[in-house]
């Protein structure tokens, strides 16, 4: 049976906003706290951790994110772990954001100024007070755009969750067109609603990147 | 030198002691394929006032910088207040609580106020308590005449007084030596003389002194000695007296020549 597109259809992509949003916020922050030890490992005095979290950014970075979503919900099931597609879509997004934010961190930490580790070593501050007080803080404005920039990737790339079966936006979108073979109304509605999360962000990221890219950094 | 300079006319009173502070042996230093420290010896005792010199590149700056190890050094012996450096991270952290440094960028925190860069080391490297800290800050921005900067950012100030504010937080780790690398050369000619004055002041009380400069009027007026560095070695050591009007190899000549002829 063909069901025309109504305001009913309408709701139902609208409540599925809330599925990407949450989402895109576990992964976010999963991925922000992974990511700073990432960015912490990658900066690490100690040889062998540099080279263990560059791997790590190396092989999330390499391989599509569709792949890792496959690994992680296939691989559970290999591994005799049931884990439904809310949680494997949590869990690979979060590796994927950890390995991306990681590495922008990495940038940030190491554009903090060379005399400003020296001048903190000298006072006798060891590498936690270090990093704690003078390093992060200063890297933390210069890292400020670019997240919220990477925030925008990760929420439209929260859609291929859709593909191990979570009901997120782009999943509802399927469900949708499926009832009303109106594929051209139903995607563009759903790519209009992913526009109205994401381009606030974008100009957000935007206004943050002139401020803090002003003289005297 | 002119005459009305007033920095050279009260020579500052010698306080050293026997007791040597810092003891270098044999230290060679390479970075790469470049050696920039040939078999450096060298004696400092406590109060000792030292100035080096020589050309770009000469390692006068890695020198200093072997006393904190900002730079580590690859062969010999550096011993620091008793301290063999090179033996573990416990030993560094001791000696680096002893010994302050000022840098030529300043290298002071941008994102903290002038108060909170003074309290920093003094909070979570002394471990002092919050009062204590401040008090000890705001006794050495009066020293070096700030104390009414202390709740603004370094970017708020000229170059003269942020590299006082590195002085004076140096100073609040209450270091038995200071090192000096460059203090004025990033500094605009008029602002130079405020930060001397606050070394000259600094070398009156009997601190240890080793500085990396050019500033050849505080050298006469202040140094016990004079050290003449060249591609890595010491070529040339003596009172500032002897240094300046007998200069005994040709390199110490040519340098002098071409630092002192306008």
């Amino acid at each position: 049976m063909i069901r025309s597109f109504s305001i009913n259809e309408f709701y139902f992509l609208l409540s599925a906003v809330q599925w990407t949003l949450a989402l895109s916020a576990i992964a976010f922050l999963g991925g922000a706290i992974a990511g700073l030890l990432i960015a912490l490992g990658r900066t690490s005095p100690i040889k062998p951790v540099r080279l263990a979290a560059t791997g790590y950014i190396q092989v999330f970075q390499g391989t599509p994110l569709l792949m890792q979503l496959f690994l992680v919900f296939f691989g559970a099931t290999v591994l005799g772990i049931d884990m439904n597609p809310w949680a494997a879509a949590a869990l690979g997004l979060t590796l994927n954001a950890s390995a991306f934010l990681g590495e922008i961190w990495r940038g940030c930490i190491q554009s903090v100024p060379r005399g400003q580790w020296e001048a903190a070593s000298a006072l006798g501050l060891r590498y936690p007070g270090l990093m704690r007080y003078v390093i992060l803080p200063q890297a933390v404005k210069v890292a400020l755009p670019p997240t919220v920039g990477y925030l925008v990737q990760l929420i439209k790339g929260t859609s291929l969750a859709a593909i191990i079966g979570f009901t997120e936006l782009t999943r509802a979108g399927q469900i949708v067109n499926n009832a009303t073979f109106q594929p051209f109304l139903v995607f563009s509605i759903v790519a209009a609603l992913y526009f109205v999360l994401c381009w606030p962000l974008s100009l957000l990221a935007a206004r943050l990147e002139a401020r803090y890219a002003a003289p005297g950094r | 030198m002119t005459l009305n300079d007033d920095r050279t006319e009260a020579p500052v009173p010698r306080s050293m002691s026997d007791e040597i502070i810092i003891r270098m042996e044999g230290v060679q230093k390479w970075f790469g394929d470049f050696q920039a420290l040939k078999d450096v010896n060298l004696e400092v005792r406590k109060g000792e006032r030292i100035v080096v010199c020589g050309p770009s590149g000469s390692g006068k700056s890695t020198l200093i910088r072997c006393i904190n190890q900002l730079e580590q050094h690859q062969q010999g012996r550096i011993v620091v207040n008793g301290i063999e450096l090179g033996a573990g991270a416990r030993h560094l952290d001791a000696v680096r609580r002893e010994v302050g440094m000022v840098f030529q960028s300043f290298n002071l925190f941008p994102h903290l106020t002038v108060l909170q860069n003074c309290m920093l080391a003094p909070l979570k490297v002394r471990g002092m308590a919050k009062d204590e800290a401040k008090a000890i800050a705001m006794k050495y921005l009066q020293r070096v005449r700030i104390p009414e900067q202390a709740d603004k950012f370094p970017g708020q100030l000229s170059g003269g007084q942020q590299q006082r504010v590195a002085i004076a937080r140096a100073l609040c780790m209450n270091p038995k030596i200071m090192l000096f690398d460059e203090p004025t050369s990033a500094l605009d000619p008029e602002m130079v003389k405020e930060v001397l004055d606050t070394m000259i002041s600094l070398a009156q009380d009997g601190m240890t002194m080793l500085c990396v400069t050019h500033e050849m009027g505080f050298a006469k007026s202040v140094a016990d000695r004079v050290i003449f560095m060249d591609r890595g070695e010491i070529v040339e050591q003596n009172t500032p007296e002897e240094f300046f009007s007998n200069p005994r190899s040709e390199r110490t000549k040519l340098f002098l020549s071409q630092i002192l002829s306008h």
